[in-house]
Parts: C-alpha cells; structure tokens; sequence
C-alpha cells in the first residue's frame, strides 16, 4: 500500500481556498517533487502530510506505523537559545551518541556536533536539520525547499545527499523545490500544483503537458524562464478566476 | 526548625529565594520566544485581581492567579491570530495596571497599602504565605522539569514538535499556566511592577556563559537565587526596599555578564 494517500483534501483558511481535491499518493522509496507558483499551497500540503494542518475537506490516510522525518522550510533560532548541534538532535528525545554520530554522517555535518547552532552556515544548518530528519530511520523525508539561501554548488551537492541517503536508508522522498532543472534530473515523479494538481506523472512526461507549460513556459527554457506567467490556462478543472502569478527567485 | 522559621528575615529570604528558582527557568523560556512582554502583562493584571480579591472577599493569592490567567490565555489567544502582538500587549498590559488601580480605588471601606502589591512586602510573609510559594514554586518547577523537551521542541519551531507527535498549542498552555502560578506567588517578594525582571533579568544575565538551554536555566536560577540572597542582605543593611534591591542585584549581575560578553568578542 502507499505510504500516505490523500483523498479530495481542501484547506480553507477563512473565505481563503489554499488546496481544494487534492488526490495524492507516494509510494516506498520514490522520490517525488512538489513544483508550482508561490502561494499554490506547497507548504501547506507537506503541513496537512506531517498533521501540522488540518484538512477542511477530504481523507489523510497514512501507512500504519509510518515514520516520518521532516526537514522545515527555515527555522530561525532565537541568539538567546544556546543550542548546541549535538543537543538539537536530543529534542524532543534524547537519542544514543552513536545514533546521532552516524546520522550527522550520512548527512554531511559529521563535524559539526559541538558547534552552536546560531554559529552555522546556511549549508551546515540545513545538513544539520537533515540529520535530524533522518534520525528516526523515516519511511517518507519530507522537506520543504531545502535549498533555499544555498548557492548553486550548495544546492547541488545538497540534492546529491538526498539522494545517497534515499538509497541509504530506503525512503521515500516528498520535496518542495523551486530549481526544476535539479527536479527534472532526480525525481521519479512531479507534482504541478497550483491549488490543485495541475499534472502529475514522469518529469519528462510532465514537462511536456500543456498544464505545466502554461504554467512554467514551454521549451528548453521552460525549466528556467519560468516565473512569469498568465494563468489563464484551461484543462480538466475549472479555475474560478484567472489570475496571473509571479514568483520571486 | 519552628524557631528558624520564627525568624522574618528567614521568612523572607526563603520566599525570595523561592520565587527566583522557578522564575528563571521560565524566564529562559520568555527570553528564546521574545515574550517579556508577555510577561509584563501578566504580572499587571495582578493588580486587577487583587481588586478582585477585595471586592468578593477571597484570598489574594487566588484573586491574583485567575486574573494573571485570565490575561495570559487572552494574550496567548489573540498573538496566534497574526495580530499585532506588540500593540496589543501594550494595550492590554497597561490597560489591566490602570483598571486595577482604579478598582482598588473604588472600593468602600477598604483601606489598603497599594504598594505592597506594586513593589512587594516581603518582610510580611507568614508561614503560611511560605507554604503557599513553595507549594507554587514546586508546581512551577515540576511543570517544567516534566515537559522540558517538549517545551524546548515546542520553541524552537511548531512545525518540527507536531511533525515529532508534540502539540504547540499544549505547550503554549503549559507555560501560559506555570508564569500565572509565578505571578501568584512572586507578588508579595517583588510585586506586579517588578515579576517581569525577575523573569527576564536572570536569563539574560545567564546567556553569555551558557551553551546548552539547561545550562541557561540552571545557572539562571543561580543567579536568580543569589540574587534574592544579596538583595535581601542589602535591603537590611542600607534600609531599602526589598523586592527592588532584589531586581538590582540581578541587574548588576546582567550588567556583568555583558561586559564578560564584550571582552570575549574584542579578544
């Protein structure tokens, strides 16, 4: 059975619709990529899939005993909270030093376990909630832009880790990621949200459907040239209002 | 042990302790989530409830610690709908202090010495106002002790305690509960006008030689509790009023801590 499976799930805040019939599903051991506009609802769905929101409409359904290990969009750390890497690894349960050891290793910051948290760079920070994320061997990574505030190497080199530690450990992996030319190359699926799911399937086969084109532009370019787009696209859903959207990046 | 506790310079110097060893912890806990205003607002609506205390009739202690809830939980309640925080606590904080005031005011018959409640009566309390602090004291330390980790998760980011099975929310609560209870008791070692730097003074001073959060709070309510020594000792020495010099003391020490803090970073 999938990992996680969602039914026609919405998110309504106040007269606001984020998601409305979502269906979704990932399987063990897939690397699967959310891309879509900003404010489509990325983070939102990966908050319905860790609990953090709930559903106005629809079914979550997870495997039993599914592990989950999430890796957040930013974590500002307050300079009053003296926190060291080791320690953050502690919370919420404190866990054996060889346990922690292997993790910081698996994801690059092996290093790193005495320095305070306030002190690391962007990389290491991220490297660091990696490890924590992987702590508890999960069935299903979730993490939301990992990469934002790296530099193109740093990037790189993170979605490099990903993958070693997805073959490592054996998990599934759900992203949200905005650099849809590192998608294309390690996804097994893409997901094209915007509200609502787009188009979905292989990346090739979702870079050339209309929906994402109307979204992302067409053509080679189409994994760069992006970001500016009317969205007065037609497919199979009906969008009550044609808006145009522009993302940042 | 009876005729220690004869002594109200013991009294005193116990309850000062007291309260300084669960306010830190708590206040470290203000300091990471920037709430000190929080606190301040829920130390002033104290005045409220003592009014309220008055006016039915009922034990201060109780009339203070419905009040500071009450105020916390509205205060908790409208910062997580994406208000304003820092206005809205302005309002209510001052608002709370103004109304208490004037409800002390109005009452018949009563005749009370107001700054008692603003500033403290330390050398007053009785074996009974002892019990009551430590009694509270142990509730607010055993609070923090139990859901330490939770708390701490809850802190860091909301997101990542639901994703490990913790509710924010719970812990919101928990530490909006443990400062009422402080709040309760603290009144009469340093009054509603100065809980708030009990509170924050402590774990800010306690920052600069800390590296991990329990290192912060054992060695805020170090300083905390040696505050309360020597603040006491000052206040009997040069005949000044207790709950203040407490406050100074602590502020010396924090005004220590960040000169430590410069000489580090020059060097």
């Amino acid at each position: 059975m999938s990992l996680v499976t969602l039914a026609g799930v919405g998110v309504r805040f106040g007269a606001q619709t984020v998601l409305h019939d979502v269906d979704f599903h990932i399987e063990r051991g897939e690397i699967v990529t959310i891309v879509g506009p900003n404010g489509s609802g990325k983070s939102t769905l990966l908050r319905v899939l860790i609990g953090a929101q709930r559903p106005s409409a629809g079914r979550v359904t997870p495997a039993p005993g599914l592990r989950v290990g999430y890796v957040p969009q930013k974590l500002h750390i307050d300079p009053t909270l003296p926190l060291t890497v080791r320690r953050f690894l502690d919370l919420p349960r404190r866990i054996p030093d060889a346990v922690a050891a292997e993790a910081l290793a698996q994801a690059g910051a092996g290093e790193l376990g005495l320095r305070q948290m306030a002190d690391l760079s962007g990389g290491q920070f991220q490297r660091v909630l990696l490890a924590r994320a992987i702590l508890s061997r999960p069935d299903l990574l979730i993490l939301d832009e990992p990469t934002q505030g790296l530099d193109q190497p740093g990037s790189a080199a993170f979605y490099r880790r990903i993958a070693e530690v997805r073959a490592e450990l054996g998990c599934a992996v759900l992203m949200v990621s905005h650099e849809l030319h590192v998608v294309m190359a390690a996804s097994d699926r893409v997901i094209c949200l915007n509200g609502h799911v787009c188009c979905a399937g292989h990346p090739e086969q979702v870079a050339s459907a209309p929906e994402y084109r109307a979204l992302f532009g067409t053509g080679t370019q189409g994994a760069l040239a992006l970001y500016r787009h009317e969205h007065a696209h037609s497919h199979d859903h009906d969008h009550p209002n044609p808006h145009t959207h522009e993302a940042a990046e | 042990m009876t005729g220690f506790l004869d002594d109200f310079l013991i009294r005193a110097t116990l309850a000062g302790i007291g309260v300084a060893l669960a306010a830190a912890p708590l206040g470290c806990f203000i300091v990471w989530r920037r709430m000190a205003y929080f606190g301040d607002a829920t130390a002033h609506a104290a005045i409220l409830g003592v009014a309220m205390a008055l006016a039915f009739n009922l034990s201060i202690m109780l009339g203070t610690l419905v009040m500071a809830l009450a105020m916390a939980m509205a205060v908790s309640t409208l910062s997580g709908r994406g208000r304003a925080v820092d206005t809205l606590l302005g309002v209510m904080s001052h608002s709370a202090l103004a109304a208490g005031l004037v409800a002390v005011s109005l009452l018949q018959g009563v005749r009370i010495d107001l700054s008692a409640y603003l500033f403290g009566d330390i050398l007053a309390v009785g074996r009974l106002d002892l019990a009551v602090i430590w009694g509270g004291v142990a509730l607010v330390l055993g609070l923090v002790w139990a859901r330490w980790s939770a708390l701490l998760t809850a802190t860091l980011s909301p997101d990542l305690a639901t994703a490990a099975g913790i509710d924010p929310r719970r812990e919101q609560l928990i530490l909006t509960l443990a400062l009422a209870v402080v709040v309760a008791v603290a009144i009469k070692v340093v009054g509603a006008l100065l809980i708030a730097a009990l509170l924050v003074i402590p774990a800010a001073a306690a920052r600069v030689f800390s590296a991990t959060p329990e290192g912060m709070a054992l060695r805020a309510s170090a300083i905390g509790a040696g505050s309360a020594l020597v603040g006491m000792g000052a206040a009997w020495r040069f005949d000044t009023p207790a709950g203040p010099s407490i406050v100074c003391v602590a502020a010396a020490v924090f005004a220590a801590s960040a000169l430590v803090d410069l000489a580090r970073r020059a060097a």
